[in-house]
């Protein structure tokens, strides 16, 4: 069912045939001429006569009545990021309105597409304090890549083309465009074009063969070369490119948390993940390397450690689709700007062949040190609690290969990021820059939707799954089939491990008191089990991800245990502990 | 080291770029010493002249956030030697004050502003310059009792002989590329 309704819709061709309709009905007219056939929302007053105009539509628009805006939001991030089509929100003025915005921060800062369009009071109420009117142009400006409010209906179908365009183009980003009621309810004779420039706007800047060249020779002379990527592969579909690239020029590959499962778990060039909780051989060689290549990824300080410290032996080859992220952290010895799927085709033509095994037997002896410190315990106890790091590895070996594994926030996000095993790019769906606790769970549903041929697996801890948990109301009335995992340490785990490691062990507000996750999914419809014991636990995975509906699996696992390897706040990468 | 900026920034002439381009500053914590905006040479663009102090560094940073903002067609920054600029200010006196001999004559005459009006009550003095020429006639007056005083921000044109509409000309130009040419920009500028 879910298939016939999400199935890919090509975009209707410009009818510039005028007809007069409502704005509302021109809002929903327009989105179907950008190929939308599913929208997130919320209902609400200075939304309805958009609601009312999508009740002629639901054949061909597919609305989720979710339980909150936010989730609505962070619902049409997980359908964004893996459909790599644009995610649509509805919501309602004020509170409607203000409830997007952590999800809007969320879309911004991990650069996905969204458009959210909330309904706003009649133009002459605006300023005025009215009821549920709030200044969401303002408030939601500093977190969008563009926001527009429209208080005629002439102006719709121009703003929602515009609202398209600039989402999914460049650098993606959210949206919004709000949308005042007499506007909505105003008639005028609609016809639709769809935006193809912005005079004010360059989405892709040109490649420049110049800085290619530089960049070709650098790497032409490297002996410790490392490529560093991020989201930008996936977003600019440049996975064969990169592969490509690194197979050609022997280069090891080392990923973001964003850029997880662009590139094969299991290919060789593959080191790891970068980061706090990263690899210890990307991070501890980082230093040692010669010359980085960064493609689609914008070096934050989680990536980074300590700046003054960081790749100070390397010249940098900075790829980039946003010119405000060359220097913006780590100089560019050599930026070049542009899509990374160009940059990176144009740039395999000019490198030579070339091998350094010498190079990654540094990763791999890394790689020994970290699964006789870290991994061998972590995936394989053999007595004492759960560990996360078994649970996520039983997981990943018994779910589809091609599954999308949805994380939230913490511990359980680094150890799912650290131990799944991927093979297809947009498998990996997680809250990066802003670091939203309740992501998951609505982002999984928006996946389940984005991607309905795929198994979506939710991995959450028991923190964030209760931020959210009111969505399991949008997986009972969606009926759709969705794996919520979640691990239960009965902490706020990963404060408590800094409150553990920094804070003389002093346990301030991490404790979590729990309610009974089987009878909150009972209520729910939803199927559930809770594991406390090795021995039930593979059979348990096994029946959770076989299960034919929604199912919430909930593992007890060890309450203190920590996620290592580290580099600590303020450090540099090559002090990272694994222990 | 902090040094006085002026931002010169383009836009379309649009409800909110004023506040996406100053909340780009407020995030920083930089504070905007003087602003002005107004139509350009070219109908429908807006030029900003924003005044600030701080380091290029972190200029080149602001500028390249500025660009990124989808109204915003270009974004430059220069030092003071770049620029040709210009303030205004106002100073309301009482009327008494030109009543008393001539000195109030010489102080106008010497600091070329002049007379805009002369009311029953008060007159208003105009003078145009640097912020240190406004604030000496401020300093000069002020014994004579300045009603009022107000003065613009800053409005500036650079000394490049590039025209903002070679920019906008040569779309294919595209934004700026890359910080050399920031740079570039502001030394050539």
């Amino acid at each position: 069912m879910i298939m016939e309704i999400v199935a890919e819709k090509k975009p209707k061709n410009d009818e510039r045939k005028a007809v007069r309709v409502s704005g509302a009905e021109a809002l929903i007219l327009s989105l179907e001429h950008e190929g939308v056939t599913t929208i997130f929302g919320y209902p609400g007053g200075a939304i309805m006569p958009v609601y009312d105009a999508l009740f002629d539509h639901q054949e061909n628009i597919h609305h989720i009545l979710m339980r909150h805006e936010q989730g609505a939001v962070h619902a049409a991030q997980g359908f964004a990021r893996a459909s790599g089509r644009v995610g649509v929100v509805f919501a309602t003025s004020g509170p409607g309105a203000t409830n997007l915005i952590t999800g809007i921060a969320d879309a911004m800062i991990d650069s996905t597409p969204v458009v959210c369009i909330t309904g706003n009071v009649f133009s002459p109420l605006l300023g005025t304090d009215a009821f549920q009117e709030t200044d969401v142009v303002g408030i939601s400006m500093p977190v969008t890549k563009w926001n527009h409010q429209v208080t005629s209906a002439e102006e719709i179908p121009d703003a929602i083309a515009k609202a398209f365009y600039i989402a999914k183009s460049g650098r993606p980003g959210p949206v919004l465009v709000d949308i005042t009621k007499d506007a909505q309810v105003n008639e005028f004779d609609f016809s639709y074009k769809t935006c193809e420039g912005i005079r004010s706007y360059h989405p892709v800047p040109a490649l420049d063969n110049d800085k290619l060249k530089e960049a070709a020779d650098l790497i032409n002379k490297a002996k410790r070369p490392f490529v560093l990527f991020g989201q930008g592969i996936i977003l600019s579909h440049a996975e064969n490119e990169l592969k490509a690239f690194i197979e050609k020029t022997g280069i090891p590959a080392a990923w973001t948390l964003l850029g997880l499962s662009a590139l094969p778990t299991n290919h060789p060039l593959n080191v790891g993940m970068l980061g706090m909780h990263g690899n210890y051989g990307p991070n501890f060689l980082s230093n040692e390397s010669d010359v980085v290549i960064a493609v689609g990824m914008r070096f934050d300080d989680r990536v980074t450690g300590k700046v003054s410290e960081y790749l100070n032996n390397s010249k940098v080859i900075h790829m980039d689709i946003d010119p405000s992220e060359i220097n913006k952290i780590i100089h560019a010895d050599v930026p070049v700007l542009g899509d990374a799927k160009e940059s990176l085709s144009a740039l395999t033509a000019l490198v030579n062949e070339n091998s350094h095994e010498e190079w990654i037997q540094r990763f791999r002896d890394c790689d020994k040190k970290e699964h006789e410190k870290v991994i061998k315990n972590e995936l394989f106890p053999t007595a004492g609690v759960l560990t996360m790091g078994e649970v996520i590895r039983i997981m990943s070996e018994n779910a589809k290969s091609d599954a999308i594994i949805v994380t939230d926030v913490g511990q359980h996000q680094m150890v799912t990021s650290r131990y799944s095993k991927f093979v297809k790019s947009k498998s990996s769906i997680t809250s990066g820059g802003l670091g939203t606790m309740g992501f998951c769970l609505p982002a999984a549903i928006g996946a389940r939707f984005g991607a309905p041929e795929r198994q979506v697996i939710g991995v959450i801890g028991d923190g964030g799954f209760q931020m959210t948990i009111q969505e399991l109301g949008t997986i009972f009335q969606t009926d759709i089939e969705l794996k919520i995992l979640i691990l239960n340490n009965h902490y706020l785990g990963m404060v408590r491990q800094w409150q553990q490691l920094f804070f003389d062990k002093r346990y301030s507000a991490t404790e979590m008191v729990n309610p009974d996750f089987q009878t909150i999914a009972r209520g729910y419809g939803i199927e559930s089990k809770k594991i406390e014991k090795r021995e039930d636990l593979e059979s348990g995975i096994k029946e959770f991800l076989n299960f034919k509906g929604s199912y919430l699996l909930e593992v007890v696992v060890g309450k203190e245990n920590n996620v290592f390897p580290m580099v600590p706040a303020g450090c540099s990468v090559a002090e990272i502990r694994l222990e | 080291m902090n040094e006085e900026y002026t931002i010169s920034v383009f836009s379309e002439n649009h409800v909110g770029v004023l506040h996406r381009i100053t909340t780009i500053f407020t995030r920083r914590g930089i504070n905007i010493e003087s602003i002005t905006v107004s139509e350009s040479e070219i109908h429908g663009i807006h030029r900003f002249n924003i005044v600030v102090s701080s380091t290029e560094v972190l200029m080149e940073k602001v500028v390249k956030q500025i660009e990124k903002q989808i109204e915003v067609l270009r974004a430059f920054f220069y030092p003071l030697d770049k620029i040709i600029y210009q303030e205004i200010a106002l100073y309301k006196l009482p009327v008494e004050a030109v009543q008393n001999g001539t000195s109030i004559e010489h102080i106008i005459r010497n600091n070329h502003a002049r007379i805009l009006t002369v009311e029953k009550d008060f007159l208003v003095v105009e003078k145009t310059g640097h912020k240190q020429e406004t604030q000496a006639l401020f300093d000069e007056l002020k014994p004579y009792g300045v009603l009022e005083f107000v003065r613009s921000g800053r409005v500036a044109l650079s000394k490049s002989p590039q025209r903002f509409k070679d920019y906008l000309d040569a779309p294919e130009l595209g934004k700026r590329n890359t910080d050399e040419e920031v740079r570039e920009l502001a030394e050539n500028n």
